[in-house]
């Protein structure tokens, strides 16, 4: 890989200061920031191939088109689908998942039968299936047995069987404790339970190494943004005959074959499942984003991201008074701690003046921090980019600040 | 450092040693305020006399030292006020936390260090919890011993 002192260098965002210091922008796990590569892109796709998709004769719209379904190949490939006919595009990781939930409760789940969550989902991942609690989909639960983010996955089969579980959403990588779940391992075992899976990976797209054939998922959603590319856009990867199983989600134009006015019928997916005109923009910069990040290298990425975070971990743990929760090892690039005597939003408001950008709060994560008894933790995350001299002077304003508010 | 403005002495000393924390038992009206964006929550409970003054207030639950502070510096504020001064007070913080009145409109004794969270948007919303709840508290708060 570059080094991050050069890879920074692609991120216009990152030349600026925040409060007189050098902007250490450490709240990756929420939206990263985008290179220059992507940035041009996009401008370039508005100032020369700009059209609407799937509808045009005319040269523009053929080539729009083409950028647009080149980013669906693109993303396919770089998740290991078996075809780009499995990528659906969705504003995001939430959308992905809504979409899911919604079609799902129409055609794979029936009424009785359960949805099997962690305890430490996204609300994104929680949500979307506790709204089909009206149609009779019970959800349950793996519990998270400590602050590390252990989970027994050993019990999906006793917990399958009693709540006749149909379907196993679960994050790859949690956003609050930086926890990796070993999602083939899990996936494998739900295979040969008959569950239906879904990874949630949010946090691992573009932080690591990803393959829907080596993980054996039958879904998967992630987003863009958290990978260098545009709000707004993100994808759900479906096997394609569980995608054609699926009714439509949203309806409108472009996902239909043909209307009358008392009936339609749909097209086959993905397009089935993408009304109204797309995010394209958005969808070519995902492409470029991808080929930024796989010109990087996302082995290289993964090692870097989680070198930090446990550099950041040991070096907050030298605080007097502080608690990081998540895995003593094996962490993906995310850091959340809490420090004694200070509440969090104090916390990143002292960092923020020292050039420090992170996160506080429950990072959509309400029932896994009430568990631990906390409303707040402060986050920190890493990407490409970061530098151990940002963790550096993480640790150092944390400790000061400690200082500051034991006066 | 910028952050002194914030986190003036009083309200450091509010935040660490809180006034009338806790529950008041036989409290006439309550109510509660959370901020969904950061999870921080409070709850005041109040004694209220036969001529419409708050005989006793105190208030519990967790939250960051603005929030904390504020809430604290409140029940202090508004002891021995009547409903209509108080509700007057709310008005006060409120327009000078938000800049709808003039910095020199300062806030009478120990309150007045809430002035420096004008300059920071986004902890408005910590600062003015309390006195939410206690709007709440005061036009439709429950009344208990009714």
């Amino acid at each position: 890989m570059r080094p991050a002192e050069e890879l920074r260098t692609d991120f216009p965002a990152l030349s600026q200061t925040a409060h007189g210091h050098p902007l250490a922008y450490l709240d990756n796990a929420a939206t990263t920031q985008k290179p220059k590569a992507v940035l041009d892109t996009v401008r370039s796709f508005y100032e020369k191939d700009c059209a609407n998709v799937h509808r045009g004769l005319y040269d523009l719209s053929v080539r729009a088109t083409e950028a647009f379904e080149s980013s669906r190949r693109r993303v396919a490939d770089f998740i290991g689908a078996a075809s780009p006919e499995e990528i659906v595009f969705t504003r995001g990781t939430t959308e992905a998942i809504n979409l899911l939930a919604a079609t799902a409760s129409r055609s794979l789940l029936q009424r009785g039968d359960g949805v099997l969550l962690t305890e430490m989902e996204h609300h994104a991942n929680l949500v979307p299936w506790q709204m089909l609690g009206s149609l009779g989909i019970r959800l349950s639960f793996l519990p998270v047995e400590d602050e590390q983010g252990t989970i027994d996955w050993n019990r999906i089969e006793e917990i399958a069987k009693k709540h006749r579980v149909r379907l196993l959403a679960f994050t790859h990588v949690s956003n609050s404790l930086g926890k990796v779940n070993p999602a083939a391992e899990i996936c494998a075992r739900a295979r040969s339970l008959g569950l239906l899976t879904l990874v949630d990976a949010a946090q691992s797209a573009g932080h690591q190494r990803l393959s829907v054939r080596e993980i054996g998922c039958d879904f998967l959603a992630f987003s863009g943004h958290k990978m260098c590319a545009p709000t707004g856009i993100g994808i759900l990867y479906g096997r394609q005959e569980l995608l054609s199983s699926l009714p439509p989600y949203q309806t409108g134009g472009e996902m239909i074959a043909e209307v009358r006015l008392d009936q339609s019928s749909w097209k086959a997916p993905p397009h089935r499942f993408e009304a109204g005109t797309p995010n394209i923009g958005g969808a070519i910069g995902l492409r470029a984003a991808i080929d930024y990040l796989q010109t990087v290298g996302l082995d290289m990425v993964e090692k870097h991201t989680s070198s930090l975070a446990a550099y950041a971990a040991s070096g907050l743990a030298s605080i007097p008074g502080i608690r990081i929760l998540g895995p003593r090892d094996h962490r993906a690039g995310i850091v959340s701690f809490v420090l004694e005597g200070v509440h969090a939003h104090d916390l990143v408001a002292f960092l923020d003046q020292e050039g420090l950008a992170l996160r506080a709060g429950d990072h959509c994560n309400q029932p896994l921090l009430r568990k631990f008894g906390l409303a707040a933790t402060a986050r920190a995350s890493f990407y490409l980019y970061n530098l151990r001299e940002e963790v550096d002077r993480l640790v150092e304003a944390v400790e000061k600040t400690r200082r500051y508010f034991a006066g | 450092m910028e952050l002194d403005e914030l986190y003036r002495e009083a309200i450091l000393d509010h935040a660490r040693h809180p006034r009338n924390f806790g529950d008041l038992e036989g409290c006439d009206r309550s109510a509660a305020a959370k901020n969904v964006s950061c999870g921080d929550a409070v709850r005041l409970s109040l004694r209220i006399s036969r001529e419409n003054r708050i005989e006793e207030i105190r208030f519990c639950g967790s939250g960051c030292a603005i929030s904390t502070a504020s809430a604290s510096l409140l029940t202090l504020a508004v002891r021995g006020k009547s409903v209509e001064e108080a509700l007057q007070l709310v008005e006060s913080v409120q327009r000078l936390l938000t800049g709808a009145s003039a910095p020199q409109d300062k806030l009478s004794g120990d309150l007045a260090a809430l002035a420096g969270v004008r300059r920071f948007p986004q902890r408005v919303s910590c600062a003015m919890l309390s006195w939410h709840a206690l709007e709440d508290a005061l036009r439709t708060g429950e009344t208990n011993s009714a």
